[in-house]
């Protein structure tokens, strides 16, 4: 129970804020964050939040999820690329999973990503939803 | 003067309709559509919660704020009846994700459907005391209807935000008046899932009571009249109170018609009015004057006189406008949808 917690909390900076690092050599964004390039071996970096709307590149749809996401099915998990080109994987929402379409401009919108049973703690994240406007 | 720098909501896009719920129940939709004014409501999916939703709407309170940066925010309270945890505030997730952290004031406040308005008061207090340079009150809920009450009727979901501040003003807030007593109409106590109420002495003793209490000392206070105003937004339970009390006050339809939101909406409890005031300065004009007067069961209500500054021109299209989250795209749920959204449904673990 504690170690979840703790691991979510470590996460925060990213599923919260969409935190990203900028590579100074490459100019490469990478998210989750790293600590060194791992074509250059460069450790000279910079923070960068991610934009927040992007289209999806490819996604797939969970029909028999495990107990945790059972409340959601069926429901996609989907790569998309942002503005900016980073391409972060997550899941839609809020979205008929036959609407879903390859190109679809998404928005990063702010969610309860899952629960750790009735008395755990609540991880929250971001999620793709349609966007609409 | 202290007063409203960014303004921001979130609503659900779900909706259920009344005659969905009435159908399950047995019961007469007419009569609530027509007695009550309520034709849907919006309905939280299970990925949505009074977190999330002050999330995104602080999110484009920010937006609409342009110049304030989230390290000068100096408090984020949180009003809800809703909040996801028993023990653990909402407001650290909230200032967390906002790039608040870590030097700031965090509560959350309670005061059934009145939560949303008391933040916004202490924020503005702050922030005309001198204590802190910028304060976030938001006012967000998912508000819970027993199954088959009058409530699950109403009861909804939705956020509204504001940062207060001294400078860069959209609105002054020009007067502000609480009333309130002990009134026992609604409450919930502890461990149980869902509120009850007094049925019909929700509305005069309580409802009516301090709402025009609260209206009636601030016009007096401030020397105005219900014509001096633009708009006005009154808490609104249902479509039908925040209407009754308008006009009784001497209140147009047409003064409330923007930020009127419950026949589609629902009640957002302590999101409504602060919602319904996010509606209007949407549509709002420099030097309009908007009437605003919140509800709390328990008893209590806040009435607050915003003016409306020439910045409102440059900020209202920042962020997506309220009415178009109301009304556009939206997704309509049945009722064992709604059921299984709202957690009603008792399962093995």
């Amino acid at each position: 129970m504690t170690m979840f917690s703790a691991r979510n909390w470590r996460e925060y900076p990213q599923r919260y804020r969409l935190e990203a690092v900028k590579f100074k050599k490459s100019g490469k964004t990478y998210f989750p964050p790293r600590q060194v390039d791992p074509e250059t071996g460069d450790t000279e970096r910079e923070m960068v939040v991610l934009p927040d709307t992007g289209k999806i590149l490819t996604y797939t749809v969970i029909r028999t999820p495990g107990p945790m996401f059972k409340d959601l099915a069926p429901y996609a998990l989907a790569i998309a690329e942002l503005t900016d080109g980073t391409r972060l994987m997550a899941q839609v929402t809020d979205c008929d999973v036959d609407a879903i379409k390859i190109g679809m401009e998404v928005r990063l919108e702010f969610r309860r990503v899952q629960s750790e049973g009735a008395s755990g703690v609540l991880s929250y994240g971001y999620k793709f939803v349609p966007k609409w406007y | 003067m202290a007063g409203i720098v960014g303004y921001g909501a979130h609503l659900p896009r779900h909706r259920i309709k009344v005659e969905e719920i009435a159908k399950v129940w047995g019961q007469d939709a007419e009569s609530y559509k027509k007695g009550l004014m309520l034709r849907e409501k919006s309905v939280p999916p299970p990925d949505m919660d009074t977190i999330t939703l002050a999330v995104e709407a602080a999110r484009r309170a920010l937006k609409r704020a342009v110049v304030v940066k989230p390290s000068e925010i100096g408090a984020v309270y949180v009003g809800s009846e809703s909040h996801p945890y028993a023990v653990k505030p909402t407001g650290t997730t909230v200032a967390e994700a906002l790039g608040a952290t870590p030097d700031i004031h965090c509560a959350d406040f309670e005061f059934a459907c009145k939560a949303g308005s008391e933040a916004m008061f202490v924020a503005l207090s702050h922030v005309a005391s001198g204590y802190m340079k910028y304060a976030l009150a938001i006012a967000a809920d998912t508000s819970q209807g027993a199954p088959g009450d009058a409530l699950e009727f109403s009861a909804a979901a939705g956020a509204g935000a504001f940062i207060m501040g001294m400078d860069n003003l959209i609105a002054d807030c020009l007067f502000t008046h609480s009333y309130m007593t002990d009134t026992p109409d609604f409450w919930r106590r502890e461990h149980q899932f869902y509120p009850q109420h007094g049925g019909r002495f929700t509305g005069e003793e309580a409802y009516f009571k301090h709402t025009k209490g609260a209206s009636n000392a601030i016009l007096k206070k401030s020397g105005m009249q219900p014509k001096d105003f633009a708009y006005a937004v009154f808490h609104q339970p249902n479509g039908k109170f925040p209407q009754r009390v308008a006009l009784e006050l001497g209140f147009t339809q047409e003064q409330i018609n923007p930020g009127w939101l419950a026949p589609t909406l629902g009640n957002t409890y302590s999101g409504a009015s602060p919602i319904g005031l996010t509606a209007t300065l949407d549509v709002a004009k420099p030097g309009d004057m908007i009437f605003m007067c919140s509800y709390g069961s328990g008893a209590g209500s806040d009435a607050f006189i915003w003016k409306v500054t020439d910045r409102i021109n440059q900020v209202r299209d920042l962020a997506v406008r309220t009415k178009k989250l109301l009304d556009e795209n939206v997704m309509y749920v049945q009722y064992g949808t709604y059921a299984k959204f709202r957690h009603k449904i008792i399962k093995n673990d």
